[in-house]
């Protein structure tokens, strides 16, 4: 055939041609540019006045940081540094970067325990967060509580150690009974723990905080973003659990444990949580006994906690609700009784599921920690608003203060959800 | 022949109450009855002993007495001589109304950043998810106080505007925006104003007649009438035909410098302004990932089909994508007003008087009846919360899909 052809056709191209670049408009940056961002004149326009829009925030808002002021000692010594020109005074945090931290009465010389305890939150996190690491660093995780509270409050060791034996004792009797029925290991365990601290409460004598090791610093000082996390960490762990028996409560056949929960639920969710700070505040402690003058941080943390749990509740509701009829029915045909389903078979499934919306709860909780300066707690914002905008040196100074707590509270809420979203990812065991 | 006799009967004892499922779980249920009522007996003795200590007693008669304080922003009359209830109430308008120019607001945010943040051009879309990402992860509280900042220090005060070269000036002589809030003029009904606004709204029913009857000539018999300028004169024509016909009755107080403040139209505080807008722009952020999901949540092939039958892309919108998105879009977005409902109590931050300033903060500090006024409080947010529930029931209902 190619003979023929060879006689016929004036011209046969032996080897292939090599492929030619596209034209510079269809590849490269400008085909991006071109797609994306002028591709119909409407879309153009739009692009040139979001450019605009980001140019006019750029040009004010830079030069303004770029020459900010870092070293002052007032705002009027920083205005005269200026010297008429429009800058940041960000002297302000550098002047009062341990009282937006800590506070302004926590003692200055023991700054270190609070920062220890904050270190040693990752430790203790690490396991619970990342599944790969070796499963014996939850033992430190469950030690964490018991630090971190000797080294926020100091005085005597006594106290920390009796409840960690308190709660190693419960736990023995949980794990002795549990055998025989849950409910029995559970309120066994309880009625154990309690017992070990009665006892150990009367043993602990009334002036060993006196002279400890660690100065007893009551939670009255707490205070800055110190307040806010210790908030945040100590409310969402403990509604954790709470919401899951709320959550199991609600959805029990027994029509009496039902309607408490559901009551509770719809009642916590239905007033803001300032009211519920308002509770605390002027009316919780009319419920404790006359006399036991419960402190305010315990008071909040009460009250906090019940919020969180009613929106977890709901969120592990749904969870259990998105797990098919027949995971429930197989558990029963195994012959596994409710607690035995429920702790193999159910929770391990639903909580999985409900993991984003957790994250959701705690991230929303979290930046809900700063409401706790209306009722003149000192967080970080109580800090900003009371202490130091009041103060004669910085009276003035809104946008640093407010700019750095943004930032601040901005790096932990996107960093939680961020690592929400790579959970997600990574517990996807279905294979879609 | 045989009998059939009935098994014997097992007798009754203790251990079955846990053991068998017939009686556990009333069992649990008394035992859980017990508990509560014993808490709640606790709780009760506690509050009583409590209150017996520092001579007081739950009462509300303080609700009839003299308030002794004054509200600058207010719907309905009240003078520090009104009562306490009267102040309660002015709050809870107070509440309704920002909760209510906040749902709105924050929905125009929300839709508009939601869609914008699915746009095609790469700049805008980045935009967008960078607004929904910083308002999200930053509390509203330091927002409020932001947009607050903003409002009192940056904007200038009424003295700015005096003078023959006065540093600021009105926007088109109608708005003023001063640090104690934004003027704006306010209307005059003038004799016959009436007949205007009767117009109006004859007219507006006018436009929804004329675009059923279009919509059902189309539907009976193909013929399809223009829908845009008939509606848009409509609107408009009669009403202004009617205005100029009266002898032009609504007009414009507009608000003016007199001595050291401005006088005359609407003034719209600063508090209120803040608060609006911060829950506005907070609340958006979260609308708009509402809305992007929705839509994201009808499948392609829906949009394909539809301009498979030759839609043009607006109609494909409005008829096929947009009914489907909203049964996805809407339960969320009422929720997050229930959420703007509820985050309108941080009003107190910045001195709007809601009712959490007024019943819950001034009146409880002044009467210390802490108890009484959480109560009534914490009432009030309830019923607003439960009838938001219901509307949102009610609408869940009614756009189920109707499965076979």
């Amino acid at each position: 055939m190619s003979d023929i052809h060879a006689n016929s056709v004036a011209f046969v191209r032996t080897e292939e041609v090599p492929t030619a670049p596209p034209p510079s408009n269809a590849a490269g940056p400008a085909k991006w540019i071109k797609d994306n961002l002028f591709a119909t004149p409407l879309n153009g326009l739009l692009t040139l006045v979001a450019l605009y829009f980001i140019y006019a925030i750029l040009s004010s808002a830079l030069p303004w940081i770029l020459g900010g002021i870092w070293n002052a000692p007032s705002l009027s010594a920083c205005r005269d540094i200026l010297d008429g020109a429009s800058a940041a005074c960000f002297a302000v945090l550098t002047e009062r970067w341990n009282q937006l931290l800590f506070g302004f009465q926590y003692p200055d010389d023991q700054y270190w325990r609070p920062g220890l305890a904050f270190i040693l939150l990752f430790i203790a996190a690490a396991p619970v967060l990342f599944f790969d690491l070796p499963r014996k660093l939850l033992a430190f995780t469950a030690l964490y509580p018991f630090i971190a509270y000797y080294l926020l409050w100091g005085g005597t060791i006594f106290v920390p150690i009796l409840a960690l034996v308190g709660v190693a004792g419960g736990f023995m009797v949980y794990q002795r009974l549990v055998a025989g029925s849950f409910a029995a290991g559970f309120f066994g365990g309880i009625a154990a723990a309690f017992a070990i601290w009665y006892i150990g409460g009367l043993l602990i004598p009334d002036n060993a905080s006196e002279n400890a090791a660690l100065s007893a610093v009551p939670s009255r000082y707490m205070g800055g973003f110190m307040l806010n996390m210790m908030l945040g960490v100590t409310c969402v762990s403990l509604s954790v659990p709470i919401g899951i028996a709320l959550a199991l409560g609600r959805q029990s056949s027994m029509p009496l444990i039902k309607w408490i929960c559901v009551i509770f639920i719809e009642f916590i969710r239905g007033v803001p949580l300032i009211t519920l700070l308002f509770v605390a505040n002027v009316m919780l402690a009319y419920f404790f006994p006359p006399g036991s003058g419960v402190d305010l941080f315990l008071r909040v943390v009460i009250m906090i906690t019940m919020f969180s749990a009613a929106y977890i509740a709901e969120v592990i509701r749904g969870g259990l609700a998105a797990l098919p009829k027949g995971q429930y029915e197989a558990a029963d045909s195994l012959g596994l009784d409710y607690a035995q389903a429920m702790r193999l078979i159910i929770l391990p499934q639903a909580l999985k599921i409900s993991i984003p919306g957790i994250v959701n709860v705690a991230v929303g909780l979290f930046k809900d920690t700063t409401l706790v300066s209306v009722i003149s707690m000192f967080d970080m914002i109580g800090m900003i608003r009371g202490p130091i905008l009041a103060s004669t040196e910085w009276n003035g100074v809104y946008w640093e203060l407010f700019g750095f707590a943004a930032l601040l509270f901005f790096v932990v809420c996107y960093g939680i959800s961020q690592y929400s979203q790579w959970l997600e990812r990574r517990l996807a065991t279905d294979h879609r | 022949m045989t009998t059939l006799t009935d098994p014997p009967r097992e007798s009754f004892n203790l251990s079955m109450l846990i053991n068998d499922t017939r009686y556990r779980s009333t069992t649990f249920q008394v035992l859980a009855f017990i508990l509560l009522s014993l808490s709640v007996g606790y709780l009760y003795s506690n509050l009583a002993a409590n209150l017996q200590a520092q001579g007081l007693r739950i009462d509300f008669s303080f609700l009839g007495a003299p308030a002794g304080y004054d509200i600058n922003q207010r719907l309905i009359e009240y003078t520090s001589q009104s009562t306490n209830a009267r102040a309660a109430i002015v709050g809870i308008l107070n509440t309704l109304l920002v909760a209510f120019l906040a749902c709105l607001m924050a929905t125009i945010f929300g839709v508009l950043a939601g869609v914008l943040r699915l746009s095609k051009n790469w700049l805008v879309s980045k935009i967008m998810a960078f607004y929904v990402e910083i308002f999200r992860n930053i509390p509203v509280l330091i927002w409020i106080l932001i947009i607050y900042g903003i409002m009192t220090v940056v904007l200038p005060g009424p003295r700015e505007f005096r003078g023959d070269n006065p540093t600021s000036t009105m926007l088109l002589d109608l708005f003023a925006f001063t640090n104690r809030g934004v003027y704006i003029p306010a209307p005059v009904w003038g004799p016959g104003s009436m007949v205007v606004v009767a117009t109006f709204i004859a007219s507006v029913i006018g436009v929804i007649g004329y675009r059923r009857y279009a919509t059902k000539l189309l539907y009976d018999t193909g013929r399809l009438l223009p829908m845009g300028w008939p509606s848009l004169a409509i609107f408009f024509v009669p009403t202004l035909l009617m205005f100029f016909l009266m002898g032009m009755p609504i007009g414009l107080d507009v608000p003016a410098l007199k001595g050291f403040n401005f006088q005359g139209g609407i003034k719209i505080g600063a508090p209120l302004i803040a608060i609006w807008f911060a829950l506005s722009i907070y609340t958006g952020a979260f609308i708009a990932e509402n809305v992007r999901a929705g839509i994201q949540a009808v499948s392609r092939g829906q949009t394909e089909a539809a301009s498979a039958l030759g839609l043009r892309s607006g109609r494909v919108m409005s008829l096929v994508v947009l009914p489907q998105a909203l049964r996805v879009i809407i339960p969320p977005l009422i929720s997050q007003y229930l959420n703007i409902t509820k985050n309108s109590s941080l009003a107190i931050l910045v001195g709007y008087a809601d009712v959490t300033a007024t019943l819950g903060g001034i009146t409880l500090n002044q009467t210390g009846r802490a108890i009484e006024c959480v109560v009534l409080m914490m009432l009030f947010y309830l019923t607003i919360s439960l009838l938001i529930s219901a509307v949102m029931n009610v609408y869940n209902k009614s756009v189920a899909l109707k499965e076979r």
